[in-house]
This record gives structure tokens, sequence and C-alpha cells, in this order.
């Protein structure tokens, strides 16, 4: 375990020790945010909408006290969709599409000899390959946490108006209430903590696979396994530190 | 030209090279032959830089290269283009993007015109002109062969190593890899290292043989020397091909040696 760790800071200090030239690390960043950010948006609306849905639904289950008002089930939606659904579950959504990627695509570079291809050219493979992907996730992942929050929170919205558990006059008043703009902020220091844990261990997982096909996936799904288990980790570090 | 001096290495205890020194020369093809496991792709990945060496050193041209900083291996490195054995070529790029990836990582002073200039004359040097548009994925083997020789000596490189350019190649696209290394070689003066254990290469390029056994250099000399060489594993090793042991009888013949078996296939006389 320990051996481990000190493998994984040593890879993220070869990362950073010899980097290539800001514009190369500039175009591989951009191409590494679409494939992870833009072609995330989809899976990440769909999770995002049906979890605030969800959460709006069976709170309006659970809440039959009539002493207690019918905003209260909005209020609750906002909260846990801002502190904990929206950055956690799109962050392991995203270990899970993200995190396979990264690991085996470096994967079956490195068993391809793509990767010695690139250091027998000179060129700091960690640094080329893996900082971008590092860079883009840090950057995408807030976004995404983003746009999960305002779709779990319409999701909330449709699902109690149409279903009709609650008007919609009370939803908003419920999302209104008692807003604390520091939830915002730590939500999106979590969506940035996940994304360095998702993008790194898979990065390691994948870039120091050997063998063959076999082993390219064992990377995959080492990876996604260890970052949910980090991120949840990180979770609960993060809550104790945090609020 | 490449310096090899006393390189040792060892895998959990158990030694792979075993104090190997050999010159490889300068606009020769060197070939690096042996059986399967002698240590053949380690020695070349120590020369590389791909992995390090227990003990021993490696000097470049008068430089050294193990262990020295990492700005000296960064400038050497920078002179070597290496075919590998999958040819290695980036799947999510075209051909003519391949090829022209080291341009645009090594030499950023070019400007773009000079770097599709650089990549159509090296596809065009490996015959390979009209698929610069193709997809890794999309060509043969042997054409993926020479999109990485392309790719090796597009930013003009001083040493190139082959690792086992020939292997899942029919005989007659294995010749012409051959042909084209041994021209490269030979029109850019370059320092050439070839790991093959395939004796149709060494008939057709081996300027320069270096026989490898169980981690230990048994045998240094050139074609025509090899066929009358008294190593017992050396002979073991080319004598169990029969191509070989019908060139020894042409030697024996002629006296002229193992290119003058070569001289006699490529004229057509056949084994």
């Amino acid at each position: 375990m320990l051996k481990t760790l000190g493998s994984f800071v040593l890879f993220m200090r070869g990362m950073v020790t010899r980097t290539e030239r800001f514009s190369v690390l500039w175009t591989r960043t951009i191409d590494e945010a679409m494939l992870i950010g833009v072609d995330s948006v989809v899976i990440v609306s769909i999770v995002s909408a049906f979890i605030g849905a969800v959460t709006c639904v069976q709170i309006a289950y659970n809440l039959t006290n009539p002493l207690i008002p019918q905003s209260t089930i909005g209020y609750m939606v906002r909260e846990m969709t801002i502190l904990e659904l929206a950055p956690t579950i799109t962050s392991i959504v995203l270990a899970g599409k993200v995190g396979s990627s990264i690991a085996g695509g470096l994967g079956t570079m490195r068993i391809t000899e793509q990767v010695s291809a690139l250091e027998v050219m000179g060129i700091n493979s960690t640094s080329y390959l893996v900082l971008p992907r590092i860079l883009a996730a840090l950057l995408m992942f807030p976004l995404l946490v983003i746009l999960a929050m305002l779709l779990s929170i319409l999701g909330g919205y449709l699902a109690g108006t149409l279903t009709g558990v609650m008007t919609a006059q009370d939803y908003i008043e419920g999302i209104r209430t008692d807003f604390i703009p520091y939830n915002i902020v730590f939500a999106l220091i979590k969506a940035v903590v996940f994304a360095f844990l998702v993008s790194g261990i898979s990065s390691f997982k994948g870039y120091y696979t050997t063998g063959g096909a076999l082993e390219v996936g064992a990377a995959s799904t080492g990876a996604v396994t260890n970052s949910i288990i980090a991120i949840l980790l990180a979770d609960f570090a993060l809550a104790a530190l945090l609020l | 030209m490449i310096e090899v001096s006393n390189i040792e290495k060892s895998f959990d205890g158990t030694p792979v090279l075993k104090g190997i020194s050999c010159v490889f020369e300068t606009g020769k093809c060197n070939l690096l032959l042996g059986g399967s496991g002698t240590g053949k792709s380690v020695l070349l990945q120590c020369i590389v830089g791909l992995m390090k060496p227990d003990i021993g050193s490696i000097t470049f041209d008068g430089t050294v290269y193990t262990n020295s900083k990492i700005d000296i291996r960064q400038e050497i490195r920078r002179k070597i283009g290496m075919l590998f054995q999958g040819s290695a070529l980036f799947d999510s790029m075209t051909v003519a993007k391949n090829v022209e990836f080291p341009l645009q990582m090594l030499t950023p002073e070019m400007t773009p015109e000079e770097r599709r200039d650089r990549v159509e004359f090296c596809l065009k040097r490996v015959g390979l002109e009209n698929a610069g548009n193709k997809m890794p994925a999309e060509i043969s083997g042997g054409m993926k062969k020479r999109v990485g020789i392309a790719r090796a000596i597009a930013p003009q490189c001083t040493y190139l190593f082959c690792d086992e350019p020939n292997s899942g190649l029919d005989p007659a696209t294995s010749i012409k890899i051959d042909n084209l290394i041994k021209e490269i070689t030979h029109e850019y003066d370059i320092t050439t290292v070839i790991v093959t254990h395939d004796m149709n290469s060494v008939i057709e390029i081996g300027e320069h043989i270096i026989f490898l056994h169980q981690g230990k250099k048994l045998w240094d000399g050139t074609k025509d020397e090899i066929l009358n060489a008294t190593v017992p594993e050396l002979r073991d090793f080319i004598f169990s091909s029969s191509l070989v042991r019908a060139a020894k009888r042409i030697d024996d013949e002629t006296e002229g040696g193992i290119s003058a078996f070569a001289e006699e296939s490529e004229a057509g006389g056949g084994i």
C-alpha cells in the first residue's frame, strides 16, 4: 500500500518536472476536455435529472406530517443535490465513464509500445499523456457538477409538479429558503478533489499496465474500483473538515 | 558510433545481460542476432534508454548516455529514431500525422509548410506517398513498418534502432523492409542497430553482426564470416535454417561467402 502510494507520488512528480511546451499542453488539454467533459454531458444530464426527480418524490413520500410545509421538499432537494448528490454521484458516474476510458487508453498505448515510442523521441510521456488528462478533468468536473446541480433541481421540480405531490410555488419557495452560498463552494471543492482522484488514479493504473489485453481490462476495472473508493473516502474527509 | 561497455542487467535476481561490450559502427547495418530470450531486446532497450542497465556504460559518438544528466540524455534521444516490433503507431492519428508528430514535438522552429514537405518526402521515401490520409488500422503490417521507418527518419535521426522489423511479415515484404533500412542507413550515413533472429536479414543486410547467447556476446563479424564461425552456439543457431545450410553449400563451392549466395538468390538461382 505504502509502496503504491510512493509510486503514485513519484508518478505525479515526473508529470510536472519536465513538461512539454505550453502550446502542446494547451492543445492536448482542450482535446482531453472535449473527451472528458463534452462527451459526458448526456450521461451526467440523464443521471442528475433522475436523481433530482427521485429525491423529490421520495422526500414527498416520507414527509406526511401536515405541520411540515410542502416547501420543505424543495429545500431538501436543493440541499441534498448541492451538498452530496450532484458532486458525488456525478463523480462516481465519471469514474466509470472517464476513469475506464483513461486507464484503457493509456493501458493500450503502453502494451502497444506507443508510450515507449514517445519516450524514445525524448518526450516526457507522463507530461504529454497524463498531465492534460488531469488538467482537463480539473476543468470539466466542476462544470459538469454545476450542470448536475441545475438539472437535479429541475428534475425535482418536474417530478414534484407533474406527479402532483406539490405545487410549483411551494417547490420554488423551498429551493430559495435559507440558501447558503458556501455550499456551492464546498461542492466545487469536492468536484476538484474528485477530479484529481479519478484522473490521477486512472492514469496511474493505465500507465503502468503490463502484459496484454486482459491486463488492460483489469487496469480499467481497477481504475474504476479504486477511484470510487477514493471518492467515498475523500467525500467523508471533506465533509468532516470543511462543514 | 555507439559503444556499449560491460552492460549487465538482471530482473528479480535473474541475470539477462552478462557483461556485454560491443561497438555499433556508423553507416552500417549492425545486427543483434540471437535466439528468443537471449537478451537482444533488453540490450536494445538499455541502449535507447527505455531500461537502465545495472552496470556498464553506453556512449553515443563519445557522449556518455548512461547516468548522464537529463539534458544530455534528452539531446541524444532526439537523435534517435526507432522502429518498434509492433510499429507503435499512434492509433488516433493518420499516417501523415504520425510522421509529422516528432517534427511537431522536436522541431518547433519548423513552419507547417516545412513540416508538410518533410512528411511528404519521408512518406515518398518509404513508398507510401498515397497513404498519408489513412489511419493505422486501415493499412497492412508491412505498410505499418514503413510508416514506422518514415516516422523514425522524419526528424533526421543519427541513430536508427529496429526491434525485429520483419516479425509478422511475409518473406517478400521482409526483404523490402530490410533493403529499405539498408538504403536509408547508407543514404544518410546513420548508425543502425537491428534486433533480429531472422537469417534472411543476416544474408540481406548483415554488415556487422553481434551474436548473443544466454545474455553473453559470443561472436561478432560480418555476414561473410558468419558461415565459418567456430562458436558452437552460433553454428547451432545458424545451421538450424535450411536456407543457411544451402548458403554454406554455395559458399563451399564458390568460396564467395554469403554475399555470393544472396547475389545468386537475387539472380534467380534459388537454393
